[in-house]
């Protein structure tokens, strides 16, 4: 393998990673506020169908973003009223919201575009183009004689959609907001023991719906960068197990924002691998099956889960409704 | 006393819920510029308008009554299995083990190895995450999702590399031979003179479906297993004082709910396809849920349920077949169905236990 | 000293048919401690919660320093200057004592120019109240005495002068008790009001300099601590009730049926829960186990009736149990002969989703005669329901009503009958008659009595001292986790009892 394939796999981890982590972080701040989500490929999947089809029909990408995460944060919302509001069980209301975002995109896509689900594909502005940096090469006649340096700089620091960038840039934004901020201390105390923080003064209620309406935000993003960013169009079930792979990073991640960024970044570097199949072949020497590459981040979050690996343990009132008690 | 009368608590509360997501389906239908009057219609007379819609809608049903009777035995051991998708892609992998290894005389002697072969697939799949609940505290709803996924990528491979024939391109294992085909309504209720659509993939699994809900009925309300799951269910601590074991509980209504969605496959992958294909259980396993959540997790409750998805789906199908209108217009439903009767419960009950509280002191 | 700080007038609160809090008037003067003291369930822990906004009282007035105010949450009582340390610590175990601190009263959006301000007050109100504590500790690495030294710094943080603790020593060593006790009194000296909260008699006389008795929902006494003693107190908080009478003729003691010695349990967290039980209980005898709640009862029940483990021996009829867990459970103790009544009929005893009919068999569902073949014989169930229910007069006389549907007697009943009628050789009994009313307790306790004349052994455990004299033949007194001493009821009187519920007195006496 030459270093040109090796970045070219290192680029492609970064661009499978990014809806990834946008979900993950999603995920982070609801369970960190006590509150499980299992509903992420649920809002991605509205996000990404509302992105496209507003950036369609509008011509802009950035009318598509907003509509996305308008999408994202109304079932947000719905999860916030079950989870919340009824205090019904959190694991039911996330299956609930899943399963209306597979039904309801491609519904409406038909509705609206008759293209079998899907939408139509997005060009120029309707999509978000890739940012070239200065100096970069985009030729692969002049990237395969450069040098490893600018290769590298070409390939993987260069040339991502915004949202990549900022998805990286909400890593340390997220460690941040939780470890230096007011909100983040209280949003982390919610989710641990959400008696402290009501005796403290605070309204449990709302600093949930403000968690859960946060990740409202992130997998609106993390949608809209898969059909507008990653592909060029909305097709159906385009998410595919996205949210859950997201999921699978947090509990590997133990709900933590920086070991979310590795975390994805490996399950990316796994989906990256899965794509070439030579390259794999010829470094390990052996065939590996992309089935399993496609299994190991679940056989690893099985794993981390049964404790054999370090103990992955969630925040304490993690998907218990609080009930106000002495 | 207990706030409402049984019967609402049964009858009352799920209907009202089904009419609720009817009704915001039925919006869901007019906002994307079509008639819901006509859909339903049209849904009617797709599933039950002809033997062949009946047939469908029928086979569908065999589906549902299997994964919401699985979902339903978890549930009663307070278990929320998401599973019975991989389980039942597991018990299609047994079901073809067990019609492809061995040249089976009869179809009676097929169904019953099948049989066995899918419970006792489903219950392996169901059986991991269920001692890592009992044993290591790993919660079962995560785990149980990974399995799906990981189930997924196990029977891709098992197509691709162990069961498909020679020479074929699709990832799907060997037809199944003739001896094992099972009867299908039309054959069944030929001997009576009664004229059944022979293409309608109804077929004898309906029956075992409906046995298997005597049985599971038998088994949570007549038994002294399922007087412990029930226990269990409702209070740990109860259990823990008549000296009923959590971890033998678990294990046994886990496995008990996999093999239950393994049975599916004798239904869709040897009564149907006859032949194992990519991701044959289609969302089944998922719809159980939804069926076991309107059924009340009781057998009764959920072979009604599945009736009803049964006609959801054979219906959804008629609907973009003549009105262009998606077959996923089911999940919305499902989905409506699942929010109102599991999670959105509290919103629905406490009105109406006021109502019922108001209407006993005014006659009072 | 001359002015209340506090001033409750009025004071009522009903959960449904319950009335917890009536016409409560209390005075508490600025600068001084004020003991509450009364028996479990007397309504102090109701009273403080509308004190700190977690319940609105039905009526009645609160004024702090003069001024009428309304408390409608914790943020409200936290405004009025109020400060509270619950009896569970209301504490992010992961975060460190300083985050706590912070917690609901950082100055700015910003966390590390509150941390930094909240560290240098610490310090001064670590000085100034000699309440020292490492800042950067985590809650889940330091003991429980530290823990509370946090909430009450808390408290303190966010500018209480009047600080509420409920029942602070219950988790405490006398050690950290001791301390605590200091730290109260050098608020005091500070000029703060502190609101002890407790059924422990010395801790009362030690500390306090005023004290307010609560009994059954009512303010029963208000008293300067120096002009009273612990005896009055006493008497005070457990009322001179008429005393229930029970027929019963002398005990006629048989054979050792049980035998426990050394019995220790330790908890999840750790605390030694039973510190060296040793007692005997023959049959045709009842032993009383008289205390106040949390003092090792509940362990001790558990431990017997197979619900957890524990270390040292016991014996049935000369048998030993096994206590490890690893072979015995409920059912294997059933098996022994061994009946249990638990203290929580609605979590333990009765699944309260089951038919009357179901939860008669519970625990005994595999009997013979319950069963036939693979199934339940549901038939044989309601009969035999529907004959307890006659015998032991069960209303209504219903089978098919779900345990929820019955009134906390009748519940009890079902539960009774159920243990009983398996003519056990050992009955476990806890609160056998707490929410019952008046009619089933006499019913409830006859059929205690014509068990033990049948010839069983029974091991009663109360929280009400006067059914423990009522029914006991003898009288053990726990405290702590250890017996205190044991009394027979014919030689001891309520007050007595009492100093050793209160752990004042010596296994010597």
């Amino acid at each position: 393998m030459d270093f040109l394939t090796f970045v070219q796999i290192l680029d492609a981890t970064l661009r499978f990673a990014t809806p990834l982590l946008l979900a993950c972080l999603a995920g982070l701040f609801s369970e960190r506020a006590g509150i499980f989500d299992i509903g992420l490929e649920g809002k991605m999947l509205v996000a990404a169908f509302l992105a496209a089809a507003v950036a369609a029909t509008s011509g802009s990408v950035w009318v598509g973003l907003l509509a996305g995460i308008a999408g994202s944060l109304v079932l947000a919302t719905v999860h916030g009223l079950a989870a919340i509001t009824f205090r019904g069980n959190q694991l039911i209301s996330g299956v609930a919201v899943n399963f209306f975002a597979s039904g309801i995109t491609v519904v409406v896509a038909q509705s609206w575009f008759a293209q079998g689900g899907g939408t139509p594909q997005l060009s120029g502005a309707a999509r978000f183009e890739p940012i070239i940096w200065p100096g970069a090469l985009t030729k692969i006649r002049e990237l395969r004689t450069a040098d490893p340096l600018s290769q590298a700089y070409s390939e993987l620091i260069s040339g991502h959609a915004i949202i990549v960038y900022a998805a990286l840039l909400l890593v340390p934004l997220s460690w941040w907001v939780l470890y230096r901020t007011r909100f983040g201390l209280r949003l982390r105390a919610v989710g641990e023991n959400p008696a402290a923080v009501d005796t403290a003064g605070i309204s449990v209620v709302r600093l949930r719906f403000a968690a859960v309406l946060i990740a409202g935000v992130l997998c609106g993003i993390a949608g809209a960068y898969l059909s507008t960013a990653l592909q060029a169009g909305f097709t159906k079930e385009m998410t595919a197990g996205r949210g859950y792979i997201a999921l699978a990073a947090l509990i590997f991640a133990k709900w933590r924002p920086w070991h979310a960024l590795w975390a994805c970044l490996l399950f990316g570097f796994l989906q990256a691998l899965a794509l070439r199949p030579d390259v794999l072949q010829d470094l390990i020497g052996l065939r590996v099956q992309g089935q399993l590459l496609d299994a190991l981040p679940y056989i690893l979050t099985v794993t981390i889960l049964a404790g054999f690996v370090g103990r992955a343990i969630p925040p304490r009132a993690g998907g218990e409704p609080y009930v106000k008690e002495r | 006393m207990d706030k409402m009368p049984k019967w609402a608590d049964v009858v009352l509360l799920p209907l009202i819920s089904l009419l609720l997501a009817g009704a915001i389906s039925a919006l869901v239908l007019l906002a994307t510029g079509e008639n819901p009057v006509e859909a339903l219609g049209v849904m009617i007379d797709g599933a039950l308008g002809s033997t062949r819609g009946w047939g469908y809608t029928l086979y569908y049903a065999t589906n549902f009554i299997f994964t919401g009777l699985a979902v339903s035995v978890a549930f009663h051991a307070r278990l929320f299995n998401i599973g019975g998708e991989g389980q039942a892609l597991l018990g299609g992998v047994g079901v073809t083990l067990a019609c492809l290894m061995i040249p089976w005389p009869h179809w009676t002697l097929a169904l019953l190895a099948a049989v066995t072969a899918s419970a006792l697939f489903g219950a392996a799949w169901a059986l991991i995450p269920a001692w890592l609940q009992a044993k290591r505290g790993s919660h079962i709803v995560i785990t149980t999702i990974m399995f799906n996924f990981i189930a997924a990528a196990l029977l891709n491979y098992l197509l691709v590399e162990v069961l498909k024939p020679a020479g074929i391109m699709e990832p799907a294992s060997a037809n199944f031979s003739a001896a094992v085909h099972l009867p299908n309504f039309a054959d069944m209720l030929a001997p009576f003179g009664i004229p059944f659509s022979p293409q309608a993939p109804a077929n004898v699994a309906f029956l075992l479906a409906l046995l298997a809900a005597f049985l599971i009925w038998v088994l949570i309300w007549r038994t002294r297993l399922g007087y412990e799951i029930r226990a269990f269910g409702f209070s740990e601590t109860g259990a823990r004082y008549a000296g009923i074991s959590g971890t033998r509980i678990i294990l046994i209504a886990m496995v008990i709910s996999g093999a239950l969605a393994g049975m599916m496959s004798v239904n869709n992958v040897m009564g149907e396809a006859e032949r194992l294909v990519l991701n044959s259980a289609e969302g089944a396993g998922f719809i159980g849920i939804a069926v076991a959540l309107m059924g009340r997790n009781h057998p009764v409750g959920v072979v009604l349920a599945a009736l009803l998805f049964g006609f959801l789906y054979q219906g959804g199908a008629q609907l973009s077949f003549q009105m262009q209108i998606p077959t996923e217009m089911v999940s919305i439903i499902q989905a409506l169905a699942i929010l109102v009767t599991g999670a959105l419960d509290q919103m629905i009950r406490a009105p109406l236990e006021r109502a019922f509280l108001s209407l006993r002191k005014a006659r009072a | 000293m001359t002015d209340p700080i506090l001033e409750l007038t009025g004071i009522s609160k009903s959960f449904g048919p319950v009335q917890a809090n009536k016409d409560i008037a209390l005075r508490v003067m600025s600068g001084t401690i004020h003991g509450i003291i009364g028996e479990n369930g007397a309504g102090k822990s109701t009273l403080m919660s509308i004190l700190y906004g977690f319940y609105r009282a039905d009526s009645g007035t609160i004024r702090v320093k003069g001024r009428e105010i309304q408390i409608a949450d914790s943020q409200a009582a936290i405004a009025a200057g109020i400060g509270m340390v619950f009896q569970h610590f209301k504490l992010v175990e992961n975060f460190t004592v300083l985050e706590n601190i912070v917690l609901g009263a950082e100055d700015s959006a910003l966390l590390r120019p509150s941390l930094r301000r909240a560290r240098s007050e610490l310090r001064a109100l670590s000085d100034d109240y000699g309440l020292s504590v490492d800042p950067d500790a985590v809650i889940e690495d330091i003991g429980v005495g530290m823990q509370q030294r946090v909430e009450i710094l808390k408290a303190l943080y966010r500018r209480a002068d009047i600080l509420i603790l409920d029942e602070p020593t219950g988790v405490l060593t006398p050690a950290e008790a001791d301390q605590l006790f200091r730290i109260l009194a050098r608020l005091r000296t500070e000029g703060k009001t502190v609101i002890l909260i407790t059924h422990k008699l010395r801790e009362i006389m030690d500390i306090t300099d005023t004290v307010s008795v609560m009994r059954r929902g009512e303010m029963v006494a208000s008293v300067t601590t120096s002009q009273t003693s612990p005896e009055a107190l006493a008497e005070l908080m457990v009322g001179r009730k008429v005393l229930l009478h029970v027929d019963k003729s002398p005990a006629n003691p048989g054979a050792l049926v049980l035998e426990v010695d050394n019995l220790r349990v330790t908890d999840a967290k750790g605390v030694q829960r039973l510190k060296g039980i040793s007692l005997t209980v023959r049959a045709g005898e009842i032993l009383g186990i008289a205390g106040v709640a949390g003092n090792g009862q509940s362990e001790l029940l558990e431990v017997l009736g197979g619900m957890r483990a524990g270390t040292g021996r016991v014996r049935m009829d000369g048998q030993d149990i096994d206590l490890t867990g690893k072979h015995s459970d409920g059912r294997t103790r059933r098996a022994h002969g061994i009946g249990h009544v638990p203290e929580d009929r609605q979590r333990e005893g009765l699944i309260m989703e089951f038919f009357a009919w179901e939860n008669v068999a519970f625990g005994y569902h595999d009997a013979p005669a319950y069963n036939r073949g693979p199934l339940m014989d549901h038939a044989a169930l309601r009969a035999d329901t529907s004959a307890k229910m006659t015998r032991f007069d069960v209303r209504p006389q219903n089978p098919w009503l779900t345990a929820r549907n019955f009134s906390g007697g009748n519940q009890q009943k079902i539960v009774v009958a159920r243990e009983i009628e398996r003519k056990p050789r050992l009955l476990l009994v806890g609160q056998p008659t707490r929410g019952v009313d008046i009619g089933a307790i006499e019913f409830i306790h006859r059929q205690i009595i014509g068990l033990r004349d049948a010839g069983a052994a029974i091991l009663l455990v109360s929280v009400e001292l006067d059914e423990i004299m009522a029914l006991s033949d003898r009288i053990a007194v726990m405290f702590d986790g250890q017996i205190m001493g044991e009394r027979l009821p014919v030689a001891t009187t309520v007050q007595d009892l009492g100093l050793m519920m209160a752990g004042m007195a010596g296994k010597a006496a």
